[in-house]
């Protein structure tokens, strides 16, 4: 398809949260604060939004699942309207931000803006920020997989409501989300008091920008690992143009079967605390990879675990290739890119992590190395 | 050799219309233009969705951001139908009597001529509306299908199932046939006379992308549509409408889509309007092609015939907009 114009893309923020967690005080900072930056906002309902804006668009979550056999392809039907409706006076903001219900699953919510073909050309998922509430938390992890599936999907976590816990309450709280999902970045806050920086802006999944700059990525076994309200990581913000967008998305039939739950679990992830979490995170880690074995496999891993994989991000080095590789995935969209050169002296290695369900770890890793450069024959996935 | 008159407006141009010999234009931002002895302007909407000929009267149909519907007379004049604060209408459709349906959500809503609305309650969002040619009678799409509705009634509504989103919907012009635009890239029709126990689905894939843009042609003999470098044109003169046939592609250029369609009211000619503003004319009998005018500054997103056939108005994207003569 040729456009005549191509404008930069719109970026797009998703807040997810139980209901409580803060989410419409943190959207009445962000449109009342000045930060030179206007926002479109697209809530379930006005609600308690103290603001009155011509750019507030109220709109009734529409799951659509695509009709092409996938039971995870699914999208936001009314977002793709309201977006498109947006879209076509784009000198009004600087940015979108959609409000999920309480019970929202993120997931239609991410790949709406990857699969809609329109929506993908005018606008850029920018990150999925979930707030929770520090004190009811353990609660709501009981008595749904929403609040959990909300986590593991986001790309920034605020665990807000700190002054109603006790410190101790508040580090089992940040175990558990951490356990949940290790690649996010965790802010704590009262009354949903972050820095905006924090929060807007953070191109979590510009392939250019999504793994660069975080010195935190995979490395569970930092204590620092959690940022607090004054956070000074280098958040990057150089944006350059995708060269290439691999966007492999074939379908072939779905391994659903969950009979045999008995096999043994190893505990690649941090262990929560809590034992209603049911999601986990592999996190892996190789030497330089063959291309050739790499693609296929991670092509076949998204293929067939697709349904269980809610995120994956990954840095690869291949070997003879110059350059680091990014990938990043929602379910089985996967998408993969040059991102820079290696810097002298980094360590030419590959880094994957999978958060979802029912993933076997043993196997995926060790096809995972079966892919390296140096591996003695490729394995079956 | 045509002629092309520019008007260039600002920003997106959501629709252009003729009324009789008076062209119309849309736009997002919520005022219509009208070239009537000159360029007329009024504010409308605050934020323009939708803006729509009535094919059953010399009018326009419009809806908003600022959740109001409003019917455009050929003098201009602006007569609001229904005031919905704080709800986006993107969806309106005109019908006998001067009915007029518009949705918001999951629920259709008709406005007959006295002023009475009847409400339509939907399983799924209202993605679409048409009026039937006779009867009034409604069909609005939705996820996993459409529901027709008599209006004067309070029967159940008839329910066509086909699985996937529906986007947009119309009937043929002889009320024979059902098509809807879905989501997936793709038309599906139902054949509404069909007997009992015959299959009544009609399945037209093959697009690259989304269909926005359909026409049906003179009779309804053809329905072309957008969604591919070439207008497809499906044949619908035969009892089971274009199953087992394939479509014509017209006005084919490489991977240059097509925005958008418009067939002429008398002659069996097609103007294809394409993403880099080019517009093609195309006579169906022939296949030969002819340039309306060359690519401009953004897609096509509407065209419009004059009531003779002489005129062809056309909306774009970036505001540049304009009419082309063709009888010179």
């Amino acid at each position: 398809m040729t456009e005549t114009s191509t404008p930069k893309p719109v970026p797009v923020t998703v807040l997810t949260g139980y209901l409580g967690a803060g989410k419409t005080t943190l959207l009445n900072r962000i449109l009342s604060e000045s930060h030179g930056k206007k926002y479109a906002v697209i809530v379930n309902e006005f609600g308690e939004i103290g603001i009155d804006n011509d750019l507030i668009v109220e709109s009734d979550e529409e799951i659509y699942e695509m009709n092409n056999g996938c039971v995870c392809c699914t999208v936001r039907g009314d977002l793709i309207r309201v977006v498109e409706g947006l879209m076509r006076r784009p000198g009004r903001f600087d940015g979108i931000i959609v409000e999920t219900t309480g019970l929202a699953d993120p997931v239609p919510v991410a790949q709406t803006f990857f699969m809609d073909d329109d929506v993908r050309a005018k606008t850029e998922l920018d990150a999925v920020v979930a707030l929770v509430d520090a004190k009811h938390l353990p609660l709501r992890l009981k008595d749904s997989r929403e609040a959990e599936d909300q986590i593991a999907f986001a790309d920034v976590v605020l665990i807000n409501k700190t002054d109603l816990v006790t410190p101790e309450e508040l580090a089992v709280v940040e175990d558990v989300v951490r356990a949940i999902n290790p690649t996010a970045r965790i802010y704590k806050t009262s009354r949903s008091g972050v820095d905006l920086a924090r929060v807007l802006d953070q191109g979590a999944f510009n392939l250019e920008r999504a793994l660069e700059n975080d010195p935190h990525f995979l490395d569970h076994d930092h204590d620092d690992h959690v940022c607090g309200p004054d956070c000074g990581h280098d958040h990057g913000h150089d944006h350059h143009a995708h060269h290439h967008h691999d966007h492999d998305h074939d379908h072939h039939h779905h391994d659903h079967g969950h009979a045999g739950h008995d096999h043994h679990h190893h505990e690649h992830g941090p262990m929560s605390p809590i034992h209603d979490v049911t999601v986990k995170s592999i996190s892996l880690r190789g030497g330089e990879m063959n291309p050739e074995r790499f693609f296929p496999w991670i092509q076949k891993i998204t293929q067939t675990e697709g349904p269980n994989i809610l995120r994956l991000k990954g840095i690869i080095a291949f070997k003879g290739d110059e350059e680091r590789y990014v990938v990043q995935g929602v379910h089985m969209i996967i998408e993969g890119d040059h991102q820079r050169p290696w810097k002298d002296g980094e360590k030419r290695e590959s880094r994957l992590v999978f958060i979802g369900r029912d993933l076997d770890f043993d196997k995926i890793e060790k096809s995972f190395l079966a892919c390296q450069a140096n591996a003695s024959a490729p394995m079956p996935a | 050799m045509p002629t092309v008159a520019p008007l260039d407006l600002e920003g997106h141009v959501v629709a252009t219309h003729f009324l009789g010999e008076t062209p119309f234009f849309a736009t997002a931002a919520g005022t219509i233009h009208r070239l009537d002895e000159g360029e007329k302007v009024s504010e409308v909407h605050q934020g323009l969705l939708t803006c729509i000929k009535d094919p059953f009267s010399t009018s326009l149909l419009t809806g908003g951001e600022d959740g109001k519907v409003f019917r455009i007379a050929a003098d201009g004049t602006a007569t609001l139908l229904a005031d919905i604060p704080r709800k986006w209408i993107s969806v309106v459709a005109g019908g006998p009597q001067n009915a007029v349906a518009y949705a918001i959500g999951k629920t259709s809503y008709v406005r007959l001529s006295d002023g009475t609305v009847k409400e339509f309650a939907e399983d799924r969002s209202v993605e679409g509306l048409a009026f039937a040619a006779k009867g009034l009678r409604i069909a609005a799409s939705r996820y996993n299908g459409v529901s027709l509705h008599w209006v004067g009634t309070t029967a159940p509504a008839q329910d066509l199932e086909w699985k996937g989103a529906h986007t947009g919907v119309t009937f043929s012009p002889d009320g024979r046939f059902l098509v809807t635009m879905m989501q997936e890239n793709a038309l599906h029709g139902w054949k509404l006379d069909g007997k009992p126990g015959e299959n009544r689905h009609m399945r037209m894939t093959g697009y690259p992308a989304k269909v926005k843009s359909l026409s049906w042609s003179v009779k309804g003999k053809w329905l072309a549509s957008s969604g591919a470098p070439a207008a497809i044109v499906w044949p619908f003169a035969s009892k089971d409408g274009p199953m087992g046939r394939a479509p014509l592609e017209l006005g084919t250029r490489a991977n240059i889509m097509v925005t958008d369609v418009a067939f002429h009211p008398a002659e069996e000619v097609l103007a294809i309007g394409f993403i880099d503003g080019m517009i093609l004319g195309v006579r169906l009998s022939d296949e030969k092609e002819a340039l309306l005018r060359r690519p401009g500054k953004g897609g096509i997103t509407s065209m419009s015939w004059s009531a003779d056939g002489k005129r062809l108005a056309f909306a774009s994207e970036q505001g540049d907009c304009g009419i082309i003569d063709i009888s010179a």
